[in-house]
């Protein structure tokens, strides 16, 4: 099992947290038309990048959200960063 | 053959001895003996049977690397197969059997089996039986193969207590190195676990003589002395059976003969791994029969437990032969030295070993140890994807330091260090977290290869009995890699998991390749390092703790009213009240709400307040509905969808004011809405304008709902009279009881005129009462879920998860007002415009009707077009019997369900056909007369 750092509680075992979406995903203005690829890319279409990842993951006992920089072969974990930090 | 002890050994208590039975005669162990060590000390030679060919099989190992010595262990009425006689303490009383042999291990009566062998080698199941259907054969294949049979009892008391720990350093294994390296981080002040999965720590080391010129027994002691004294914790009976991610390490603590272990998830920033070695086989014909023991345990069956393995031992060894040759003597073993680097040997003998022929002699002997070579135990390294190296000149792969994993290092021989004084400086270094070189060049062991001839008789696994010529036969028809030969052949498959065997088996597959055996490669180990008993896993996590329910305040009481407690979307609430048959009290709550009223805890409704300037903007994203035109004190329905477009949630939303609204979504989404609304408001919104607060278990809520429903809420002592002109359909307000807050909110799923009164969760009980109190005199009484579900049915409304399902949108429902004209972006809105949800064959909400003497449509049932291959195009999610209509009724999904209204439908189910029509969803009040009432 795996651990990550909430930027609110520190270190915690993988199962408090829940994975929300890669990270750098623009949700498209859907006030104008869009065409469905646009639509698609944000929805569907992800990197699942062998290497360095950024994701967006949640705390699900503290409910903070964050950005994680993780590596999905060694699994090593480089940084946690709030979301709210600069708000 | 005779073996008895030659003394009294170390872990053997002689003076206190017991009866035990193996194969129904009575025998006698010690204190301290393995089941294994007892039936040697006491002569018995062939303990099981060969798992295809049934061959005779004997002891080989001494701990958790044997391959044969499977039993079945009867103690105190609890029976477990597959015990390993070589790591199963001895008890008094046990009841020890042979598995895969009747009537017993030395009179086999499908010994016979053997002489079929030549027909029988690898993939001949696979080729035979493939005609006309393996299916056939395999009852009668499975009842042949297989070790021990399952017992039928339960043991109700096995369950594993489970602990988390963290600690500095953690060391597995007490050998020299282990203890050195223990020692050392223990006395620089780091926090230090030991664990060994031996009963007896320190007991695994019978090769020297002297350790740091102090006697080995003593030099031991001492470390381990100094260990605990610095302040580690240390513990035997432990197998370190997997690393997972993180550092993770299962530890599994034996409790004692059928008594679940106990589970320790470790936490170490640092894991020094001193797993040892373990001896390799050696290929030469009949290597499987009786008497044939590894070099290590012979040494350890005599320093340990005083037995010896033979009189006139053959000693075939390409490592440390001298110092056996000399241990042997001094325990007055005759010993027959052999060659086995560069002689064919061959072992002659029926149910065990009577001697060893050599190309030029024949030498009689009662055993025949054996050493080819050492294998580093490298299991647990590699479960983190420790590198490998080829080391050539003892022929094995050993850790490689430079890809090693995350707070990762290995010491002593499972590093490959075979010396003594090179592993203890070595371990010291990497303890101290201090980079080390050692000399793995000083020993040199070579690697004998199979012999030529009679290449079905030298055996690789023992334990699924796979030869040379498996491998051989394998190469021919193909099979490259080793993963795939590994499959082909079984070779390493069974409960050993190939401790003694994977070496072997890739050099005879490098052999027959004509490459090396780095060209070969090695097969992935995974956790667990030994079989763990499912439960450990589970420990209390088993029924109600699986998934403990949530549990509403006033459960007791509805106890006391005698309630049909069920599970609800992970809630505890009554199902219907009374005793006997529950169609008739559901019939009964039914008619007695519509009639009168029913009062309902809905306190599992959820309550989520959105507070903040930008809350209703929020709300208005997140919810399907228009949210920014609601004014406060009213109440709106609506949908939250994924981005996906489908529908996530049902629930109303309240306006409290201005910047205030209450989320009350469907009780089992409490949590999912929640973190729908936190994960929106911190990922593309200012949180510091909105704020997210579940309040579901603060509030009790109970509904009162039916035609006197007014009545009963008008007469609780409230300083306010409701007004049905005035508090209309959908609005709620706020008053006082009992000098506390009480909401009130006018919404409905049964159809009739309903209120929702939640109080803070301490009035509960006080509210109920009243509520109970008053209605009584007027014919109303408890409502349970099932009347409930039944009311909503008749009056078409959905249930979200139950009705739909994850590609129904809201337009399949009928709601279509938003995704028409809603100009504000919302989550999952453009979905609902791409060609899929724009299609006319949609699946869309509707109800069915069967005549009033027909059956029920059962729930899951297929609507299916006609034909002679009838293809689904709808599903039936709910079914009742109607009170109220007096015939059964149904909602369901189907094709362009609402063009089809009026039309018959076809009906599949588990085979059988009939007919329903297609109606509305709604059947009851249709006009919502009775529910706008004013």
């Amino acid at each position: 099992m795996q651990q990550f750092p909430c930027p609110f509680c520190g270190e915690r075992d993988e199962r408090e947290f829940h994975f929300l979406a890669e990270a750098g995903k623009e949700r498209p203005n859907t006030t104008v038309s869009i065409d469905d690829e646009t639509w698609a890319r944000y929805l569907y279409k992800q990197r699942n990048e062998k290497g360095e990842v950024q994701e967006i993951w949640m705390h699900l006992t503290c409910r903070e959200v964050f950005l994680l920089k993780r590596h999905s072969v060694t699994m090593a974990v480089s940084e946690s960063v709030s979301l709210r930090q600069g708000c | 053959m005779h073996m008895s002890r030659t003394h009294a050994g170390v872990q053997v208590n002689t003076d206190a001895c017991f009866n035990f039975e193996f194969d129904g005669k009575t025998l006698q162990g010690c204190e301290g003996d393995t089941i294994a060590s007892a039936l040697l000390a006491n002569g018995v030679v062939v303990i099981g049977r060969g798992f295809k060919y049934h061959r005779p099989r004997g002891v080989w190992g001494s701990w958790t690397e044997e391959p044969n010595a499977i039993v079945q262990v009867t103690l105190n009425k609890r029976t477990l197969p597959n015990c390993l006689a070589t790591t199963t303490l001895l008890e008094t009383g046990m009841q020890v059997k042979s598995v895969n042999a009747f009537p017993s291990a030395a009179f086999d009566i499908k010994g016979g089996l053997n002489l079929l062998r030549r027909w029988l080698g690898a993939g001949f199941y696979y080729k035979t039986f493939m005609w006309p259907n393996w299916h056939l054969f395999e009852p009668m294949i499975r009842k042949m193969a297989g070790l021990g049979a399952v017992s039928e009892q339960c043991f109700d008391d096995y369950v594993s207590d489970q602990l988390h720990e963290t600690c500095d350093v953690l060391v597995v294994g007490a050998g020299p190195a282990g203890l050195v390296a223990a020692r050392t981080a223990a006395e620089a002040g780091e926090s230090v676990w030991l664990v060994d999965d031996h009963h007896t720590l320190g007991a695994t080391h019978f090769y020297h003589e002297f350790i740091e010129g102090v006697a080995a027994r003593s030099w031991i002691a001492t470390q381990l002395t100094a260990i605990i004294a610095a302040g580690a914790t240390v513990y035997s009976s432990t197998t370190a059976f997997g690393i997972y991610d993180h550092q993770l390490v299962g530890l599994m603590q034996l409790q004692g003969f059928a008594q679940a272990p106990r589970l320790i998830r470790l936490r170490a920033s640092r894991i020094i791994l001193a797993t040892g070695a373990i001896d390799r086989p050696l290929l030469f014909r009949n290597n499987d029969l009786p008497g044939i023991f590894s070099q290590s345990a012979a040494l350890d069956y005599l320093s340990n437990y005083g037995v010896s393995v033979g009189k006139r031992v053959g000693l075939a060894s390409v490592h440390n032969a001298d110092q056996v040759h000399d241990v042997f003597a001094k325990h007055a073993i005759e010993v027959v030295a052999l060659n086995p680097q560069d002689e064919a040997l061959s072992a002659i003998g029926r149910k065990q070993i009577q001697s060893v022929n050599t190309s030029t002699a024949r030498e009689s002997v009662d055993a025949l140890v054996v050493c080819g070579g050492l294998t580093p135990t490298i299991h647990l390294w590699s479960h983190q994807q420790g590198g490998l190296r080829w080391q050539k000149n003892i022929h094995a792969f050993v850790p490689n330091r430079e890809q090693a994993p995350a707070g990762l290092f290995v010491v002593g021989a499972a590093a490959g260090i075979y010396t003594l004084e090179d592993a203890l400086s070595d371990a010291v270094h990497v303890a101290i977290g201090r980079a080390s070189t050692p000399n793995l060049a000083a020993v040199s062991i070579p690697m004998p290869s199979a012999k030529t001839q009679n290449r079905d008789s030298q055996w690789i696994d023992v334990q699924h009995d796979v030869t040379v010529k498996d491998v051989d036969v394998a190469v021919q028809e193909n099979y490259a890699s080793v993963e795939h030969v590994k499959r082909y052949t079984t070779l390493g498959m069974a409960v050993d998991q190939g401790k003694t065997s994977n070496m072997l088996g890739l050099a005879a597959l490098a052999d027959k390749q004509k490459v090396s055996i780095p060209e070969v490669g090695i097969t992935t180990f995974r956790p667990p390092f030994v079989p763990v008993p499912l439960v450990t896993y589970g420990g209390q996590h088993t029924h109600l703790h699986s998934k403990p329910p949530k549990r509403l305040v006033l459960e007791p009481t509805h106890r006391a009213l005698n309630a049909a407690l069920c599970e609800y979307g992970g809630w505890l609430r009554p199902g219907w009240y009374g005793d006997g048959r529950m169609d008739e009290h559901v019939q009964q709550e039914v008619l007695m709400t519509r009639e009168q009223a029913g009062i309902l805890d809905a306190s599992a409704l959820g309550k989520i307040e959105v507070m903040g300037p930008d809350a209703r903007n929020f709300l208005n994203f997140v919810y399907y509905n228009r949210l920014d035109n609601l004014q406060p004190g009213h109440i709106r329905y609506g949908f939250m969808l994924t981005e996906g477009g489908s529908v996530y949630d049902d629930g109303v939303v309240w306006c409290m004011d201005e910047h205030r609204f209450l989320v009350s979504c469907s009780s089992s989404h409490v949590a999912g809405v929640e973190q729908l609304l936190e994960s929106w408001r911190q990922d593309g919104n200012n949180p510091n304008q909105i704020y997210v607060h579940n309040a579901t278990s603060q509030w009790a809520t109970i509904t009162v709902t039916g035609p006197k429903a007014l009545d009963i809420v008008n007469a609780l002592p409230l300083p306010i009279e409701l007004n049905m002109a005035e508090f209309k359909h959908m609005r709620f307000l706020e008053a006082t009881y009992q000098n506390h807050t009480l909401r009130i909110a006018r919404v409905s799923f049964s159809g009739e005129i309903s209120f929702e009164l939640s109080v803070p969760t301490t009035q509960a009980l006080m509210l109920w009462n009243d509520l109970l109190r008053i209605g009584k005199p007027l014919q109303a009484g408890p409502l349970g879920l099932e009347a409930m579900s039944v009311m909503r049915a008749e009056k078409g409304y959905i249930i979200v998860g139950k009705d739909t399902d994850g590609e129904t949108m809201p337009h399949d429902l009928g709601f279509t007002g938003p995704r028409a004209n809603k100009t504000a972006a919302f989550v999952g809105d453009r979905s609902l415009h791409t060609k899929t949800a724009q299609s006319s064959s949609r699946r869309q909400w509707v109800g069915f009707t069967v005549p009033k003497d027909q059956p029920m449509i059962p729930v899951g049932a297929h609507l299916v077009n006609g034909g002679d291959k009838p293809k689904s195009i709808g599903v039936v999610t709910s079914s009742y019997f109607s009170p109220t209509l007096q015939q059964p009724i149904a909602l369901g999904l189907l094709e362009a369900g609402a063009l089809r209204l009026g039309e018959q439908v076809s009906v599949w189910h588990m085979g059988q056909q009939s007919r329903a029509k297609v109606v509305s969803p709604c059947f009851y009040d249709v006009s919502g007369a009775r529910l706008h009432a004013g």
